[in-house]
């Protein structure tokens, strides 16, 4: 998927002019609210005109002032799920899921109700009513009706942000199935970086009303270090897990971490701060904190005075954080063996 | 209660034409329902002072328009000539007169339901491959169900009691145009009238206790069933 743009708009006292491309099938769009995210994608789906300028999706003209053109958004064929899933409330969970279904020629119906059913475990809500469901569920359901109306670009706009902590890490998965099983290029709009580095693989960073350039999902976890009051933090999806001695033991690389708050069998997502990692420069003898990983320093990083630190450790990558003064006591530089240690409860949960 | 052969017509008369004002004008009110939320043009202003000035004006003006309108003299007495229509003291003048003046009523109610729609679902169902139209008939069409109840029913209730007007154009005419409010003007002015009247006037608030029961438990139905 390739999607270039080059519009402007006005609306009110608010002025987007956005000129760049951004080329992926796992792409995403990050800014503040109120950064013109929204506005963006309503025009990128035809919901909104601009005033000027031309948007391309691969080679198909979407909008152009100039060529006169301007698709319709049936035409355009991207499905958005939205940050309320905006189920239609007359209909029931399954026409709703059809509803895109049913309008797509037969020729481009790629994937069937019965698959997107299994993938998303909807199989039980079918007969309900939509307003009988829990916000996951609708969230769920709207994803489905999203991805069943095969577009070409399905577009989630903060399909997280309207559900609280422990139901947005058990949507994740499912955005991650939909996506292995399916194969959909996807627009994936949100301000949490973390929700970025979990979806996408690059990042077009909006900040009023213009695009401030093309990023990486780490690079941005790596420039908010300093800012964001949990520093960097490491993703780590850890399966095979053993509770021993009320404690669970993960492998991880080629050797293992201890965890407190983790869950014996599934697969697990942990979030690890970048400033819950202490380096030593020596074997530390005897020490509470349960990991102790011998590390090396594959580069290392400036954030707003802060020094983040890439370690590489039994073939797995993990980000530490240290003030610069710490830096250079240590004498740390790419190449130098530390020692890292890790809190067994330093680890949180996710889903 | 006593009620006279004449009286059954009047009754029947009267819902003969609130039923055909109504259905008249429901898809008209719809549209112009969808018009005033949904679209932007110039003049949109005047569009509503205009569908809305039956509501302010007494219905004996709104029934003299209707009869220069459509007189032997106006544009409308001239395409019906020529249509071979006779309009002017018959009982489809009274269905004219009556949705005239409950047009309004309908249209407003129905303006309410579609105003609180979320627009989302719209954008929604554009973004699933919906066009403009699908959109209008499987989103916009059956959320605004509950406001095209309620105002068919005040515009129905608002027909059966419609007077001025219809007396202009239709008449008064026993047997062919004669409502129940315009038989109990004729008894009321006749001396030995009054148990006749009340008869009809007992009549008329047994409808009008129906139609708002009507009204309640359909509207009810429909909750339950969104709930569902």
């Amino acid at each position: 998927m390739k999607l270039s743009i080059d519009i402007r708009k006005r609306l009110g006292s608010f002025d987007l002019a956005m000129q760049s491309a951004i080329e992926g099938d796992h792409s995403g769009i990050f800014g503040a609210s109120g950064s013109g995210k929204s506005t963006l994608v309503h025009m990128i789906s035809g919901l909104m005109t601009p005033d000027s300028g031309e948007l391309y999706l691969d080679e198909t003209c979407l909008y152009s002032s100039h060529r006169r053109i301007n698709l319709s958004p049936e035409k355009r064929r991207i499905a958005i799920v939205f940050q309320h899933a905006r189920l239609f409330p007359h209909l029931g969970v399954k026409s709703n899921l059809l509803y895109g279904y049913k309008r797509c020629r037969p020729a481009e119906r790629r994937i069937r109700p019965e698959a997107i059913i299994e993938v998303l475990n909807l199989g039980h809500l079918a007969d309900r009513g939509v307003n009988k469901l829990s916000g996951g569920e609708k969230q769920r359901v709207a994803l489905g009706r999203a991805v069943l109306a095969n577009p070409r670009l399905l577009v989630m706009d903060e399909p997280l942000s309207a559900l609280d902590d422990s139901l947005r890490y058990q949507i994740i998965p499912y955005l991650r199935r939909v996506n292995e099983e399916f194969a959909l290029p996807y627009l994936f709009i949100s301000h949490s970086i973390t929700e970025m580095q979990l979806m996408t693989d690059q990042v077009m960073v909006v900040s009023q009303g213009r695009i401030e350039g093309i990023s990486t999902p780490d690079q941005l976890a790596r420039a908010g270090m300093a800012s964001n009051p949990k520093g960097y933090l490491n993703l780590l999806r850890l399966k095979g897990t053993k509770e021993r001695d009320g404690l669970f033991h993960c492998p991880w690389g080629s050797g293992e971490l201890i965890i407190s708050d983790g869950k014996s069998g599934e697969e697990s997502l942990f979030e690890l701060s970048s400033r819950d990692i202490i380096l030593f420069k020596q074997h530390p003898e005897a020490i509470s904190a349960r990991n102790l990983l011998e590390c090396q320093v594959a580069e290392m990083f400036d954030s707003d005075g802060r020094k983040g630190v890439v370690l590489q450790s039994g073939g797995k990558t993990l980000v530490a954080e240290i003030v610069r003064s710490a830096a250079k006591e240590l004498s740390i530089t790419p190449g130098t063996t530390l020692y890292a240690a890790i809190k067994a409860s330093a680890f949180r949960r996710l889903g | 209660m006593n009620l006279s052969p004449e009286d059954i017509t009047a009754i029947q008369l009267s819902l003969k034409i609130a039923i055909t004002a109504t259905m008249l004008s429901l898809p008209f009110g719809f549209a112009t329902a969808w018009i005033m939320v949904f679209r932007h043009f110039r003049g949109k202003v005047l569009l509503e002072v205009l569908v809305n000035l039956p509501l302010t004006l007494p219905p004996v003006v709104i029934g003299y328009f209707l009869l220069l309108f459509f007189g032997r003299n106006g544009w409308g007495g001239a395409m019906l000539k020529a249509a071979g229509i006779d309009f002017i003291f018959t009982w489809k003048a009274a269905v004219v007169a009556s949705a005239t003046v409950g047009f309004p009523l309908l249209m407003r109610s129905i303006r309410l339901g579609m105003e609180s729609i979320d627009r989302q679902l719209l954008q929604a169902s554009r973004s699933l491959g919906a066009t403009w139209y699908d959109t209008l008939f499987t989103v916009v069409l059956p959320l605004s169900f509950r406001g095209m109840i309620a105002g068919s029913s005040l515009m129905f209730a608002r027909s059966l009691g419609e007077f001025g007007a219809t007396i202009i154009v239709a008449g008064n005419i026993p047997g062919v145009t004669q409502t129940i409010p315009l038989a109990i003007y004729d008894y009321a002015s006749s001396p030995t009238g009054t148990s006749m009247a009340l008869s009809l006037c007992g009549v008329s608030v047994a409808l009008s206790v129906i139609i708002l029961l009507l009204h309640e438990v359909i509207g009810k139905r429909l909750e339950t069933r969104r709930e569902a």
